[in-house]
């Protein structure tokens, strides 16, 4: 059987991606130019990171499971990567200014 | 979990309850992989658009209720709390327990679906809902049509997945009570969990791109 974990890991995970969402809303309001979306997409992530290890028990389970996971995320940054660049390369989109 | 208990929940095509359940568990990641693709084309097309019209994006984006989308965001985290305590009380086999953070986590889901249909109607009474009533005064019309083109197709996707979720476990809950989760079967919620937990995922992305693109 998996491993069962106190109540109190839950909540302070919780607490955490609150305090990121509350980060990622006031930075919202802040003008930092080019940088607001990696800066909220490096937000999301980290919210995203904290989901799957400890909601979603990627910590402690198996090195497969760590894969398949991993593997979703591999194929959405190919899939990204590889169609950006050819448009990039083309010249239909540029890099943002403001 | 007592030997005779453990062999009734075995399906024959496994030799261990272990093994049983990490199949299940490899199948709902692998399920979740083609989602994370499914949403990922897009999240692809919002990119190119967004590149191509910076400045409209913007102040479409500038249009959306970020309260709402915030509060939102807020409830469907507290909601996957929930979840994973649920998690927890089916591995402890407390009946009780589990039917009530199941029905918490459907009713919170049922309180993001209310909030969302309040800004769908909000931006159907203010004409931003695309199609033949789409109305725009700020620069170029047919780029802010297609944000919210693309904001309708995403947060619909999600939309349904949230409805696919509360269904789910409200007849998890049910079954629940009936008791079918004791003995040490409580995979069928630990997957439903991972279901949830990804919405949520999805949902953590969706706000900053949608309601947060260009500061306030």
């Amino acid at each position: 059987m998996e491993k069962v974990h106190s109540p109190k890991l839950y909540w302070t995970n919780c607490l955490w991606l609150m305090l990121l969402l509350a980060l990622t809303w006031g930075l919202g309001y802040v003008n930092f130019g080019l940088f607001n979306l990696p800066i909220a997409l490096a937000i999301s992530f980290t919210k995203t990171i904290l989901i799957a290890l400890f909601f979603m028990h990627i910590k402690g389970s198996s090195r497969l499971l760590h894969l398949a996971a991993v593997t979703g995320l591999l194929w959405l940054f190919l899939m990204l990567l590889l169609t950006l660049g050819d448009y990039y390369s083309r010249g239909w989109v540029s890099m943002p200014k403001y | 979990m007592s030997e005779a208990a453990a062999d009734s929940l075995l399906a024959e095509q496994f030799d261990t309850i272990e093994q049983q359940r990490s199949a299940a568990m490899l199948g709902m990641w692998i399920f979740l992989a083609t989602e994370v693709l499914f949403f990922g084309g897009l999240f692809l097309s919002y990119t190119v658009y967004r590149y191509l019209y910076p400045s409209v994006f913007a102040a479409a984006s500038r249009h959306t209720e970020v309260i709402l989308g915030g509060a939102n965001t807020a409830i469907l985290l507290f909601s996957s709390t929930l979840m994973a305590l649920g998690v927890r009380a089916a591995q402890l086999g407390r009946r009780k327990h589990l039917v009530w953070l199941l029905l918490g986590t459907a009713l919170f889901g049922i309180i993001f679906m209310g909030v969302k249909g309040f800004e769908y109607y909000k931006d159907y009474t203010e004409h931003v809902f695309p199609g033949p009533t789409f109305q725009w005064h700020e620069g170029n019309p047919a780029a802010a049509e297609l944000f919210f083109w693309l904001y309708y197709a995403m947060t619909g996707l999600h939309a349904i997945h949230v409805t696919v979720g509360i269904s789910l476990m409200l007849i998890l809950a049910l079954l629940a009570w009936r008791g079918r989760f004791e003995n040490g079967n409580y995979m069928p919620v630990e997957v439903a969990g991972l279901y949830w937990h990804f919405v949520d995922i999805v949902w953590v992305f969706l706000f900053p791109l949608l309601y947060l693109a260009g500061h306030r």
